[in-house]
């Protein structure tokens, strides 16, 4: 007992409500694995096979990331991040194997893979808890700078210096947005955990006026709400689209993906993120700004899957999973979160940074 | 320090290769086989050695050129520690020949990888196979010869580059062929690489 007691003391997960939220997801994602192991063995369903194979696929996926996830916080902050970074490194893989390159681009990849990725996540770790406001406001500017300035810049004239310019700006482009979606957009998530934030409290008996306190919560817990709030939205996507999906998105793009599966999913979501904050409130969010972060994480999660399915349908590959034999498709399954998490930090801080 | 380098390099090599080894029709058995592979990359020999299963791994050894890997104290370290069979690309004469020299040197019990394009094609694509395993064919008919594919290792270390980029690679080992009885050289050189291409298209 002193044991876990002293993992817990060091751990982020030791807010109550946190833990509560973990346990929860876990134990609903348990209760979906069995049900969808129950459908693969009934041999006489209404359902589509290949729906419930995707569907066990993505529970069990869903599963590993939440188990992953929670010994690393349950270890310690750097561990999470550490974490992520790999998660980054291995979708950049993924991303760059599938897109064409060409030889000249070869040392101009090396930097992207062994400076730029680890070091976004090195300076992710540097942004300090408490330091003096001066020191972290520049940590915190590299860590949101780096990528998008230096790396943007350094990626076309690196190739520049090659002597191949064919297809420069295609080639330019591909390496740049790589390295946007799968590790700057990324390294979002994890940067969650240093944010010191504010939360608005209620007028009460002794404080009339209501106003703005620090928020005592866990950080792990904000980290979370993403994290729950992306999977459940994805997975409402699909309902909705099956349930109501009667106008399709962009056919070419992605055949199954209805504007009342957006909308259907957005609105959803909400209802679930007001559900959370109300019963055990895991975020400084008041409970109508919960339902509007969930809205925007669901809007942003439908948005990244059709995008990267866009890139998938040019590159005329089904799953990055299968575009090199025996690999799961990291990818696949960031892809929400990519695009979710920046957009989720970012108006976070702006509305409750202290 | 060999029980250390070799596992080490190996996992490196598979690491940063990020390779995944496919049997097609065929399985990893410990029976005297040649795998024979298309060249993109100096990667080849080592990435293709580290992925077959530990125990078929003892008894395989890459044949090379000498001129490459003899070239500097690491790549002649490395051909030592990997027990590189090393071809003499200058010398090949009749009475000094290659093939006499793998048989030699595989005896009753070792497999071989070679690379019968004899040299690596800077555009990726596959050059014509030289005689060399037909001869090897020719004077072992017992052996099974396993067509590899390597797919996407030139992008991960391609020629004149010594940093390598972690992409993603693919190889698959296909089913054994052997030489056919009265199969001219052109004829059974042509089915070989037939054999390494088809694999290629099995990927899609």
């Amino acid at each position: 007992m002193n044991h876990l007691l002293l993992i817990l003391g060091e751990s982020l997960l030791d807010d109550r409500n946190t833990i509560l939220i973990v346990f929860i997801t876990i134990v609903v994602l348990g209760i979906l694995l069995f049900v969808g192991q129950i459908l693969k063995r009934q041999p006489e369903t209404n359902f589509d096979p290949a729906i419930i194979r995707t569907f066990n696929k993505r529970i069990i996926a869903s599963l590993t990331m939440c188990v992953v996830l929670v010994v690393a916080l349950l270890a310690s902050k750097t561990l999470t991040v550490i974490i992520f970074g790999l998660v980054s490194f291995w979708a950049l893989r993924e991303f760059i194997t599938m897109t064409p390159t060409r030889r000249g681009d070869h040392r101009t990849l090396f930097w992207v893979f062994f400076l730029f990725t680890p070091l976004q996540y090195v300076l992710v770790a540097l942004i300090p808890d408490n330091y003096l406001t001066l020191v972290r406001m520049n940590a915190f500017s590299l860590f949101t700078l780096v990528i998008p300035v230096y790396g943007m810049l350094f990626i076309p004239a690196r190739i520049a210096f090659t002597s191949d310019h064919k297809r420069f700006l295609e080639r330019s482009a591909k390496i740049q947005f790589g390295l946007l979606i799968c590790v700057y957009a990324l390294s979002h998530a994890p940067a969650l955990l240093y944010l010191d934030l504010k939360s608005f409290q209620a007028p009460t008996g002794a404080q009339p006026a209501g106003g703005f306190q620090d928020w005592t919560g866990s950080p792990a817990g904000l980290l979370f709400f993403l994290l729950v709030v992306v999977q459940v939205s994805d997975m409402l996507h699909f309902v909705w689209d099956r349930v109501a999906g009667q106008r399709v998105i962009a056919a070419t793009v992605h055949p199954t993906k209805t504007w009342e599966g957006l909308i259907g999913a957005a609105c959803s979501s909400a209802l679930i993120g007001i559900l959370i904050q109300l019963i055990l409130p895991i975020t400084p969010f008041t409970w109508h700004g919960a339902g509007f972060m969930a809205l925007l994480i669901s809007v942003m999660a439908s948005s990244g899957g059709m995008t990267m399915s866009a890139i998938k349908r040019d590159r005329k590959v089904k799953d990055y999973g299968t575009l090199v034999q025996g690999h799961a498709g990291v990818l696949d399954r960031i892809d929400s979160i990519c695009f979710a998490a920046p957009i989720f930090f970012h108006v976070t801080r702006i509305f409750l940074e202290r | 320090m060999r029980r250390i380098a070799v596992p080490f390099l190996a996992g490196l090599a598979k690491l940063l290769s990020g390779a995944t080894l496919r049997w097609v029709d065929c399985e990893p058995e410990d029976c005297q086989r040649v795998y024979f592979a298309n060249h993109t990359s100096h990667l080849d020999a080592l990435v293709l050695w580290s992925s077959l299963p530990k125990n078929l791994r003892a008894n395989t050894r890459p044949v090379a050129a000498q001129d490459y890997w003899m070239g500097g104290p690491v790549r002649r370290y490395m051909a030592k520690i990997f027990n590189v069979i090393l071809i003499d690309r200058k010398k090949i004469k009749v009475h000094n020949s290659p093939i006499d020299m793998m048989v030699r040197e595989m005896g009753n019990s070792q497999s071989l990888i070679v690379f019968p394009e004899g040299g690596r094609n800077p555009s990726g694509e596959m050059g014509e196979f030289k005689s060399g395993l037909y001869y090897l064919a020719k004077k072992r008919p017992d052996l099974e010869l396993l067509p590899v594919y390597i797919d996407n290792l030139n992008r991960v270390m391609p020629k004149g580059e010594f940093l390598p980029v972690p992409l993603l690679s693919c190889i698959t080992i296909g089913p054994p062929m052997w030489l056919e009885t009265g199969e001219n050289k052109t004829r059974f050189l042509s089915r070989a690489r037939t054999a390494v291409l088809n694999l290629k298209e099995s990927e899609d």
